[in-house]
């Protein structure tokens, strides 16, 4: 800290608007509620932090299901069978204690979600309906038709709203303070009133989800602009896996208005094919035992190369085909794809092909989390959900990620609130804060760049360069574009004032998103070898040397890259899964 | 260029008495929607516009405003299917207005709040068994996304001021009424407290629901006809007090 603190309770001051509370939690996705809900069953005051309105987190775009080994449908899946999925399609880089306790405990999850008044689909005996997924060994995703995510919100917000936990929507944070070693605090700039927040806890919660939004054609909502990242990295946390981004197999490709709207692979799930444009089902050639429902990797990298071949659509896709399944059924199974396709495309799934291809879904990098508890490196600050790494390694099971929010929310929210129990509220020098006030107040002048310039020039870099096949010379070229805009990023400024002004809000979010960017370059740049979600076609094989987690720095000058060990997998569980072949 | 001409209400409400329309236009694309064409203004026009999106996909339920007079989602609004030369957009008028096309919607949480929980029998044997024709009815509900476009259209909230609730709040209720495991029965509160009797069931609702849900039909009129059948309905009336009488007999 720069000057001696002082008693903020002294401070009389009208800049901004002081808030205390136990716990702190940005972003209230599926992971942000979860974590709230426990934090406060654990007796602690709870404040959750929203970017957009209460209920909208992007967390309401999951589609397809929760992946829980209950077995209602396959008696034979097991934590065991389901683990060993996990720690495969990671491609042996995940935190194995991570996808152990994922395994676990996921099916308490979803049956607690159940009691909150979640009502999911069932099998003929009543039981939760379960259905087949990518590179899952049994049918394994609890699903509510494909409007999981929505019915997770909505169940969460409800425990929320009954529960005595603050909540403040459109509420953009932008920097974490610190008490000496410790984040206890944070400066928000409430979006819907322009005024400025100072928050004091005593643990700090990230839960912001991913950072598609960097990349031009993504499945990810206006919010995923990698925002928790930043925070972390600036106050001292270490990121990882970064490198690792999950290409979705299939996204809309038209109209322009939706490219990159995710098409969820329950449509696979439930029988839906992939054709080129001269009719063949290639899938039987990438893939001949598992077919469409391989892991969503080779399903992503088969498209690409159909489309890059010259057997795409009309409108530069690959053909989605269920219609075989018929009408009613298409219809009960698939109620939001059918009025996705009929109201943006116009096209009637239940009788015509959908055009489909590849597009950025999710980070299976993030901040670096301790498995039982989520803390970072940085005492008083935790994270879940998709920003924080280590479950999925260098690929994300589907439905993964709703179990994920779940499992580690609970467990974030637990490990918060125990951690806030031994400390009290710290103190910042209102310097710091002020400080930050008026860096945020400088980007409102006519004189700056446009700040959705500067995004859309990253997202197009992004696009381009650092896609689903990597190689140096793209990356040197998008890691050369990147530290440009980070300077240009200096000069961003938007007229208007502080209320519900966007353009601001995007000259905010530019930073993180800029960090967020550059870990995965240089990652990529780093990792020379194709593991997972990461191919370079300069080094397109595995290799063995590089079973090794990348992990990124806030160094004195500039971004610090380490290779690490994976943690040492115990041999009873080393012996469930199986032997990785180079 | 063939262009879109769009004509958006604007007001900073702290410092402007009134609003006016202003007019963007836009470059035309194939497929676009009007939230496409906000976008552009957003991004090339003019940044500082208030404009409240989030997934573009209609599935969160941000974007709701008045196209052309009705309430929509600008993302779901094509732009091919709107008559006129000019599509004029403001900001849903039934809510406090906070700048331009965005509103203060949060007295919605307020009203969810008081709306009683999911309260489930107590000592079913776990894990629950739920057949998949209970949950058919409760699902409907479900599908809302919470745009509000419903409360927006409401003639009772929009013009009177009573203590309705408003039709997303009593798909709420019909939603936990209709769960095959809930214990309560929130009609008796939806027409005591949330004034549920305002509604003289113009359909309305029913009409602006992007997930078309049959908000009149199925959630309103059966939470109207369950606190009927519990208080007046003399034949009900009539069983209970039998009822009551052989208990104590």
């Amino acid at each position: 800290m720069s000057e001696q603190p002082i008693e903020l309770d002294e401070i009389m001051n009208a800049q901004f608007i002081k808030h205390e509370t136990d716990v702190l939690i940005i972003g209230a996705g599926g992971a942000g509620m979860r974590a709230a809900i426990s934090a406060f069953d654990s007796g602690s005051s709870v404040t959750l932090l929203s970017k957009s309105l209460l209920g909208k987190a992007h967390t309401v775009m999951a589609e397809g299901g929760i992946a829980a080994a209950l077995a209602n449908v396959d008696s034979k899946d097991s934590w065991e069978t389901h683990f060993a999925d996990t720690m495969e399609e990671g491609v042996y880089i995940s935190n194995y204690r991570m996808a152990e306790l994922l395994a676990k405990e996921a099916p308490d999850r979803v049956r607690e979600l159940e009691e909150y008044g979640a009502l999911f689909d069932r099998t003929p005996e009543g039981t939760i309906m379960q259905r087949a997924f990518g590179a899952h060994t049994y049918r394994r995703l609890c699903h509510v038709g494909d409007r999981t995510g929505l019915e997770i919100i909505k169940t969460l917000e409800d425990q929320i709203l009954h529960r005595d936990i603050k909540f403040f929507d459109e509420m953009y944070v932008t920097k974490l303070l610190k008490d000496g070693n410790r984040v206890a605090g944070a400066v928000g700039l409430k979006l819907n009133t322009g005024e400025f927040y100072l928050f004091r806890s005593k643990a700090v919660i990230i839960a912001t989800g991913g950072c598609g939004r960097i990349y031009k054609v993504t499945s990810n909502s206006w919010e995923s602009t990698g925002d928790g990242l930043g925070l972390a990295y600036e106050a001292g946390a270490e990121l990882m896996d970064m490198e690792m981004i999950q290409f979705h197999p299939t996204g809309m490709v038209y109209p322009p208005g939706v490219k990159g709207l995710l098409v969820t692979e329950g449509v696979r799930g439930e029988g839906g094919i992939l054709l080129n444009s001269k009719g063949e089902r290639f899938m039987q050639q990438y893939s001949p035992k598992k077919m469409e429902l391989d892991a969503r990797d080779i399903v992503a990298r088969a498209n690409y190369a159909e489309i890059i071949a010259g057997r795409g659509t009309p409108h530069g896709g690959v053909y989605l085909d269920i219609t075989h399944k018929g009408s009613d059924f298409i219809k009960k199974k698939l109620p939001s794809m059918y009025k996705q396709f009929l109201d943006f495309a116009g096209v009637d799934i239940t009788k015509e092909k959908m055009e489909v291809a590849p597009t950025v879904h999710y980070q299976m990098g993030g901040i670096k989390v301790d498995p039982e508890t989520t803390a970072t490196n940085v005492p008083g600050l935790f994270a879940s959900g998709e920003v924080a790494s280590g479950l999925h390694g260098a690929n994300r099971l589907g439905g993964n990620s709703l179990a994920d929010i779940l499992v580690f929310g609970k467990r974030s929210g637990d490990g918060a609130s125990s951690f806030s129990k031994t400390v009290s509220l710290g103190n910042f020098a209102e310097s710091d804060v002020m400080k930050e006030i008026e860096r945020v107040k400088s980007l409102t002048n006519s004189n700056g760049t446009n700040p959705y310039d500067l995004g859309a020039s990253l997202e197009e870099n992004m696009s381009d360069n650092v896609g689903i096949i990597r190689n140096e010379e793209a990356l040197k070229k998008a890691l050369k574009a990147i530290l440009g805009l980070k300077e240009d990023s200096k000069k961003a400024a938007v007229p208007g004032g502080l209320k519900y002004n966007k353009g601001l809000l995007q000259a905010l979010e530019l930073p993180s998103m800029l960090t967020a960017s550059e870990a995965i370059v240089r990652g990529a740049l780093e990792r020379k070898e194709s593991r997972g979600a990461h191919a370079r076609s300069d080094f397109p094989k595995k290799n063995p040397d590089m079973r090794k987690n990348i992990i990124y720095k806030k160094g004195e000058d500039g971004m610090k890259l380490e290779w690490r060990d994976v943690p040492k997998i115990p041999d009873e569980l080393k012996k469930i899964i199986p032997q990785e072949v180079y | 260029m063939d262009t879109v001409k769009v004509s958006v209400f604007r007001r900073d409400p702290a410092v402007e008495k009134e609003g006016k329309f202003v007019d963007y236009e836009v470059p035309r694309e194939d497929g676009m929607v009007v939230l496409d064409a906000m976008k552009y203004i957003e991004r090339h026009l003019d940044p500082s516009m208030s404009l409240r999106w989030n997934c573009s996909a209609g599935k969160c339920g941000s974007c709701s405003a008045e196209i052309n007079h009705k309430p929509s989602l600008m993302c779901k609004t094509r732009v091919d299917s709107l008559k006129g030369d000019k599509i004029k957009v403001a900001p849903m008028a039934a809510f406090p207005l906070i700048k331009d096309l965005v509103t203060d919607v949060s007295e919605n949480w307020a009203l969810l709040k008081k709306i009683p929980k999911f309260t489930p029998k107590e000592g079913l044997e776990k894990p629950w068994r739920i057949s998949q024709v209970d949950i058919e009815r409760s699902k409907e509900f479900k599908k809302c996304i919470e745009c509000f476009l419903c409360q927006d259209v409401c003639h009772v909230i929009r013009d009177h001021s009573t203590d309705y609730f408003g039709p997303r709040h009593v798909v709420k209720a019909a939603s936990l009424d209709m769960h095959p495991l809930d214990t309560l029965n929130r009609s008796e509160f939806m027409n005591k407290d949330a004034g549920l009797g305002y509604c003289n069931i113009t359909k309305c609702c029913s009409e602006v629901c992007p997930e078309e849900i049959h908000i009149t039909d199925n959630a309103i009129i059966p939470e109207k006809e369950r606190a009927v059948n519990i208080s007046y309905d003399p034949i009900a009336m009539f069983l209970r007090s039998r009822k009551q009488r052989r208990a104590k007999a």
